[in-house]
């Protein structure tokens, strides 16, 4: 383990906000007070609620000790599957902080937020051209609401041909959020599972599509990491009996500059800006999952839409087939800024960011594929899903593998996931990680393997190293504590 | 490239490798016919410097303070940004993580969303707050929704006066469903009718916002008794979280649930977005609510620890049968306002909240006096409809042009209410400021 990121340093304890703290304190410098007190009725007024008072160096030292329990990509190696954790370049937060973007107020005459609005309109422009596909939305606030947007699309669109369809096929390897999506449209979702190769045959695409479902919900390229080689069959099978094909863009990262969304036959598509135009997660958002669409589609697109005539731009509701409005204003505007800056930063190279991401993805794969069980062993895209398979015999799981993980100095890859391969330890390393870390990755989970072996009881003790050990969390779900 | 730190030796050696000598190998899964025709057309790689520049000339071409002076609300609230909580924000090891699936090496988000989820129960006066959803709009839908699962009904009623946005994001979430949403007009008083309930049957939820759309505070204890009666769960919405640090809270009012936007504690306007749905409800319901949740237990040695907890309502466990979709939340946005939380405590919200109501009372008697109609007679918190004489919209533009920004025009939203403004006055407005907007808008 010595030349693993992995070590432990002097970590603080810090105690809950309301431990802390002594009653008339104050944290921060409130403006100064040029009016009289007013009145209020005495029967609207409450107490003010019963917060812990700090002073600032309190709140500071509680925060900063709070972060140095994280991991974070700027900390390490962050292969989390399906969720592309790649470098968040720093420019991209001074942008989006300044002045005129991060004070803009939304409801402001067009005239007066031009710049605002522009950015936006080009960013569409610049995704539609990334994708294949003819109009973009951006107000979508993260991939499942994308989702959703995409969904009340493809329900708008039957609904406006008059025949409104109760079912939607998805595919096992499909993302998470795909079955409550549709469902919370409206849509019964109906399951299809991939063939022996890790993707979907057209024929059982055949053998499920009727008139009676509005289509099907691919991701693509899929949760295994592999590419749907037969879309376009499938696509003509859909398209044939009236339904529309939605893609789960969310592992677009693989494939900018090589794959036509358009030329694919897909229909709805949404893009995380989050995960490929690299900005950060934020420890679970804020995101933003714009929804890209064929022509035939673009009437239902959410309102306002961006408008541009002679170089000026204005906010228009007047697409009376429009889904309507999903966010408040216009969706997650900071979050534009971010992924517009990378994408200027980043330039036509944006196709050899998606080749390093595959490149680095099948380095990782090949290199462990005599390790780590590969129930698919065919070439990836921008990640791979080994097992536990060959560890189980020493009666250590995938938990444990990537507990241990964690104790090199790595951030755990997805586990559990996709369901269709048993103990799945799903990898993607992304493009910003040099050789050099990942063959530390490599030779961390080689070394992981031997201890399975050898003292397997390091991995079911692990991690050592965290401020915590494993947590009991089955006791959390039972007797929840959700609130001090 | 400097995110791409291959070197044509390493790209090399990792291709030798794989065993395929050109990258564009990798590819040969993507049948021809999925590929793109050209190269991208995008525009030419900036420098980091070009970069700067470019996106300084768009961002100065939109009206911000300091160069505009803005009395603004409409669910957009301009409030001071302490420098910590900024600088605190900016931690990477907060911002780049992602959703805490391990909670061994995320415990700085675990326990930070916990105290999170803890705050906004305390401010709301509920018994639990979820880790954050999307906005103030969605959250209401969400609450809708959620209230349809508890009470097995399929109708629900909005007030008018509720954010008209808010509105929008209602109607959208449920235009597949099957489910109705009724409007309740409003009083003369600027606050909600209630009187409709009476002919109202299988009703799951009634929406009330306090501070409603028109700046005015509901009798919210009154309308959660007509709710009730009616076997309905009463919903409490926010724009303006700041009012609770003066108002009644909504669960001490008889709120089942209470949602809204918390973007006013520190997060800057940003043009709409990024936001905070925050939500909250009693105990008795957390197994329909949407969203994450945190929970404390301990870990093997004993020590307490936090986790993603009742993943059982969830979509990634639950699929269809999930209480909502939603996966990425606003997690840095729910840790920004949990940090302002922090730095106010009791005693600096309980200022903020005077300060922004006793601000917002002089412009209010400020503009009375000068003539200017208060059409709606409800109390208010930090903004006002005012109505001003027919042809106000030539003063606007003029204001404008000397950025000055006089509110919002409720017009397009409420046909009704034609000359009728919407102002808003927060802590970072001054007495003088004030005083020059009621000279410009008297001359």
């Amino acid at each position: 383990m010595n030349d693993s990121p992995g070590a432990t340093g002097l970590v603080f304890n810090e105690p809950l906000l309301w431990e802390k703290g002594k009653r008339g304190r104050c944290g921060m410098s409130l403006p100064r007070r040029d009016v009289e007190r007013a009145q209020l009725d005495e029967e609207l007024m409450g107490e003010s609620p019963d917060f812990p008072d700090l002073g600032e160096l309190d709140v500071i030292r509680h925060y900063t000790r709070l972060s140095q329990w994280n991991f974070g990509v700027d900390s390490g190696m962050y292969p989390l599957g399906s969720c592309t954790m790649k470098y968040n370049p720093k420019i991209n937060e001074l942008v989006a902080g300044l002045p005129g973007f991060a004070g803009a107020h939304p409801l402001l005459p067009e005239e007066h937020c031009q710049g605002a609005l522009q950015l936006m309109h080009e960013l569409e422009r610049l995704l539609a051209e990334i994708t294949g596909m003819d109009a973009v939305s951006v107000q979508p606030s993260a991939g499942a609401q994308g989702e959703l947007t995409g969904m009340l699309i493809i329900y708008a669109y039957h609904k406006g041909q008059g025949k409104p369809r109760s079912k939607i096929i998805v595919p096992d390897t499909a993302h998470g959020t795909n079955p409550a999506s549709a469902a919370l449209c409206g849509f019964r979702t109906v399951k299809v599972e991939s063939n022996e190769l890790g993707i979907l045959s057209s024929r059982d695409i055949e053998d499920i599509m009727d008139e009676d479902t509005a289509g099907i919900m691919v991701t693509n390229p899929n949760t295994l990491g592999l590419f749907e080689e037969n879309i376009r069959e499938i696509a003509a099978l859909v398209h044939a009996k009236g339904g529309l094909v939605y893609c789960d863009g969310a592992n677009m990262n693989a494939v900018m500059g090589v794959v036509d969304m358009g030329k694919s036959d897909i229909d709805v598509l949404h893009l995380n800006l989050h995960k490929t135009f690299s900005t950060p997660h934020g420890g679970g958002g804020p995101g933003a999952g714009p929804v890209c669409v064929k022509k035939k589609l673009e009437p239902f697109l959410p309102v306002p839409r961006i408008v541009e005539e002679d170089g000026r731009y204005r906010l228009s509701e007047e697409y009376p087939e429009s889904i309507g409005r999903l966010h408040a204003f216009y969706g997650n505007f900071g979050v534009m800024v971010k992924a517009y800056s990378y994408i200027l930063s980043v330039g036509a190279d944006l196709k050899k960011v998606s080749q390093l991401a595959v490149l680095n993805a099948n380095y990782i794969r090949q290199r462990l594929k005599d390790t780590y069980h590969l129930q698919y062993d065919r070439p990836c895209m921008h990640e791979c899903v080994f097992s536990d398979k060959l560890q189980r015999e020493h009666k250590v799981t995938t938990l444990d593998i990537v507990k241990r993980l964690m104790d090199y100095g790595f951030h755990p890859p997805t586990i559990y996931f996709p369901l269709i391969v048993p103990g799945a330890i799903m990898v993607e390393p992304t493009e910003t990680e040099s050789k050099e870390d990942l063959d530390r990755f490599v030779e961390a989970l080689k070394r992981i393997a031997r201890e399975a072996e050898v003292s397997p009881e390091l991995l079911r003790e692990a991690p050592r190293r965290s401020k915590v050990r494993r947590l009991d969390e089955t006791g959390a779900a039972r007797n929840p504590c959700l609130a001090g | 490239m400097r995110y791409l730190p291959h070197t044509g030796e390493d790209i090399a050696a990792m291709l030798d490798v794989i065993g395929v000598s050109d990258l564009e190998d990798l590819f040969d899964a993507v049948p021809q016919a999925c590929r793109r025709s050209g190269d991208l057309k995008v525009p030419d790689a900036l420098t980091e410097m070009e970069l700067r520049e470019y996106l300084a000339g768009l961002a100065a071409t939109i009206a911000a303070p300091p160069e505009y002076l803005i009395f603004a609300g409409a669910g957009s609230y301009e409030h001071f940004i302490p420098a910590s909580v900024q600088y605190l924000l900016g931690r990477s090891e907060f911002s780049t993580a992602y959703t805490p699936y391990q909670p061994e090496v995320s415990q700085g988000t675990l326990q930070a969303i916990y105290e999170y989820q803890t705050l906004v129960a305390t401010l709301l006066g509920l018994d639990v707050a979820n880790a954050s959803l999307y906005d103030g709009a969605s959250a209401l839908a969400e609450a809708l929704l959620m209230a349809i699962r508890v009470t097995r009904r399929g109708k629900v009623a909005v007030s008018r006066a509720v954010h008209p946005q808010y509105r929008q994001v209602v109607r959208t979430y449920f235009q597949s469903t099957g489910y109705e949403i009724l409007e309740l007009p409003y009083l003369a008083d600027g606050r909600t009718d209630l009187s409709p309930l009476e002919g109202m049957d299988d009703l799951a939820a009634v929406a009330v916002q306090s501070p409603n759309f028109f700046g005015c505070i509901e009798d919210l204890k009154k309308a959660g008794e007509k709710v009730h009666e009616r076997g309905a769960l009463f919903v409490t919405g926010f724009s303006e979280p700041v009012a609770y640090g003066l108002l009644k809270n909504p669960g001490s009012q008889g709120a089942d649930i209470a949602c809204g936007e918390g973007r006013s504690f520190g997060m800057p306007r940003s043009f709409g977005g990024p936001g905070l749905g925050m939500f909250a409800c009693t105990m008795k319901h957390v197994r329909n609510m949407p969203g994450r949740l945190v929970g404390q237990t301990t870990d093997l040695n004993g020590r307490r620890g936090f986790v993603l907890t009742l993943a059982t309502r969830e979509q990634h466990i639950r699929r269809e049968k999930a209480t909502s979709n939603i996966c990425t939340n606003n997690s840095l946005c729910a840790l920004a306002a949990a940090m302002h939380m922090a730095s106010l405590g009791s005693t600096g919200l309980r200022e903020l909240a005077e300060l922004n109501y006793d601000k917002a009372q002089y412009l209010k008697t400020g503009l009375a006096e000068a003539g200017f109609e208060a059409p709606f007679a409800a109390p208010t918190f930090n903004e006002m409809t005012v109505k001003f004489p027919k042809g106000f919209d030539s003063t606007y533009k003029r204001l404008l042009e000397k950025k000055i920004v006089a509110g919002i025009p409720l017009a397009p939203y409420y046909p009704e209410l034609e000359d009728h403004y919407l102002l808003c006055v927060t802590e970072t407005r001054t007495r003088a400021q004030m005083d020059a907007l009621i000279t410009e808008i008297a001359s």
